[in-house]
């Protein structure tokens, strides 16, 4: 019988781990192509964010939203180069800027008081008032040297997160 | 008003509480003052996120894993070869031939029975019984279908019901040709259909359309007065609503359990050594799963009629479908997974994701209050 991972060659793994900076395994890489697979359901070769939906474990966190953004019709390649973030091989820069781009929703290599707040948001929905989220936000900004007009770049990010043990690892399932 | 109150308590009948079964707590409770780091720090979410976008146990319950294919190496290829022309060439036409004579059998009996012993009801009832029996024996013959069957065969008796998982529509067929259960399915269309508003409603069967919540009102209205009736078939429901690979169990509807009555659990397992009897609704129609299975050797499965259950005192209805959904899996080896298996066609409530909010939340308000 044919499997689906027999479609991938040497040559296109060894693509995908450049794209990816090398943090995947072949194997690994063979094993999220099935998993690629089996999500793009109507086999048009990219995931829309409908069918990336449609797996509830999903769609019940709170930055499902927020992260549908980053990865709506991501093809094989960009949905590597998306997880690679998760890799036990990914360096804490990389899962800082991961994280930072999360944030800055608009791309423009800053991260304002609003898009700080926005996300805050979508973690806490109705359970903290508008008000009271703003308060809480300009408290602890203040307490940690910034301002509420000040916007943090990607290496506030790295000094803020960088001091801590980043948990943000994803085992990929091996066979 | 009573009935308008248990009408509105069965539009709950398909939602079991998802949070009665999720794990707590898989974001720590950090503790100490609330600091900038804190509140950036999205990393536990975005894992959670990551983590189901790789791997998710849902997906998991409908893939279709092929048997693994023992017979495929270069000295049996040829006898796999000849296996091939057997089974097409020879197996299905007299299977064909086989299912074509069970049904004009049937036909020939089933319609005169029907038109002409209007009056004898009880008579009727108990000749259709058995022609459905017969059917249902000519389709798994269809399939050379290996059935071994456990435990003391299912006798006619009000108070009770029988509760199975769900593989695929041959579920039904294998346990109806040893009794004629009456059972609740989802309506389907196209020769299906057609076959479930005329002869099986004979039986008694109950059809409802999965996203219709007036249908299901109507469901559980209808299987009350069902259960009452003495010398109504025997009442079979899957309570997973759903086909599941055969590999897991999703989470029991709760209605089969709420009825007030004895449920007596039925474990069945397929063995996949020459075909996967997992019906993917959405890949394959109903004729190209049979089909499949008329083209392998044989259809080899194991039923189970397990030790009837009652509800404990003080037990909730989800928790007796918990149990009994244990006994199952434990019966068939059946993993269990926390979801609803009509996930497949809607999306999780709202409810799920303000949870997790609501702890978060908490957390933040707490830890503002510590020095």
């Amino acid at each position: 019988m044919g499997n689906a991972s027999s479609l991938l060659t040497q040559y296109d793994i060894e693509e995908v781990q450049e794209h990816c900076n090398h943090t995947f395994s072949q194997q690994e890489i063979l094993s999220l192509y099935q998993r690629f697979c089996q999500l793009d359901r109507n086999g048009c070769g990219f995931v829309s964010g409908e069918e990336f939906l449609s797996v509830p474990e999903f769609a019940v966190t709170p930055l499902s939203q927020r992260l549908l953004r980053m990865i709506d019709g991501l093809n094989f390649k960009e949905f590597v180069a998306f997880l690679s973030a998760f890799s036990a091989h990914a360096s804490l820069q990389q899962k800082v800027e991961f994280i930072f781009r999360v944030y800055d929703s608009d791309g423009n290599g800053k991260v304002s008081f609003n898009d700080m707040l926005e996300v805050l948001q979508d973690l806490t929905g109705p359970f903290i008032s508008e008000v009271q989220r703003e308060q809480v936000l300009t408290r602890v900004l203040e307490e940690a040297g910034y301002s509420k007009d000040s916007s943090l770049v990607q290496s506030d990010f790295l000094k803020i997160l960088g001091s801590s043990d980043l948990k943000m690892e994803v085992e990929i399932p091996v066979d | 008003m009573s009935n308008l109150k248990s009408s509105s308590s069965e539009l709950d009948f398909d939602r079991p509480n998802l949070e009665d079964y999720l794990p707590t707590g898989s974001i720590q409770e950090p503790h100490g003052k609330l600091r900038l780091r804190d509140l950036l720090d999205i990393s536990p979410t975005l894992t959670e996120a990551a983590g189901a976008i790789i791997d998710d146990s849902f997906t998991r319950c409908f893939k279709s894993n092929p048997p693994e294919p023992w017979n495929w190496n270069i000295y049996l290829f040829p006898l796999w070869c000849l296996g091939v022309v057997v089974r097409y060439g020879v197996l299905f036409p007299i299977r064909v031939i086989v299912l074509t004579i069970g049904w004009i059998i049937f036909l020939s009996c089933y319609i005169p029975v029907h038109l002409l012993l209007k009056g004898h009801d009880k008579f009727r009832k108990k000749l259709e019984r058995c022609l459905v029996e017969l059917i249902c024996s000519f389709f798994v013959a269809s399939w050379t279908g290996v059935v071994k069957y456990h435990g003391p065969r299912p006798s006619i008796r009000p108070k009770q019901v029988f509760v199975a998982n769900h593989t695929s529509m041959i579920d039904f067929i294998v346990l109806e040709q040893m009794t004629a259960f009456a059972v609740i399915m989802q309506k389907h269309p196209g020769w299906v259909g057609l076959l479930q508003s005329t002869i099986l409603e004979g039986v008694g069967c109950i059809w409802f359309n999965r996203s219709e919540a007036k249908d299901r009102e109507i469901v559980a209205k209808k299987l009350r007065q069902h259960v009452e009736g003495a010398d109504n078939n025997p009442l079979l429901i899957f309570p997973e609503g759903t086909c599941v690979n055969n590999h897991y169990t999703v989470m029991f509807k709760k209605g089969a359990f709420e009825l007030g009555c004895t449920v007596c659990p039925v474990a069945i397992k397929y063995n996949k050594i020459f075909v996967d009897a997992f019906w993917n609704s959405k890949k394959q129609s109903f004729t190209t799963h049979l089909l499949q299975l008329m083209t392998s050797w044989a259809v080899v499965c194991d039923v189970w009629y397990l030790e009837p259950q009652n509800i404990r005192p003080g037990e909730t209805p989800i928790e007796f479908a918990e149990r009994v959904r244990d006994i199952i899996s434990v019966r068939a080896g059946l993993k269990k997974v926390p979801w609803d298996g009509y996930l497949k066609y809607s999306r999780p409530s709202p409810k799920h994701r303000e949870r997790k909010q609501q702890s978060f939340a908490e957390s933040v308000l707490r830890r503002l209050e510590e020095k």
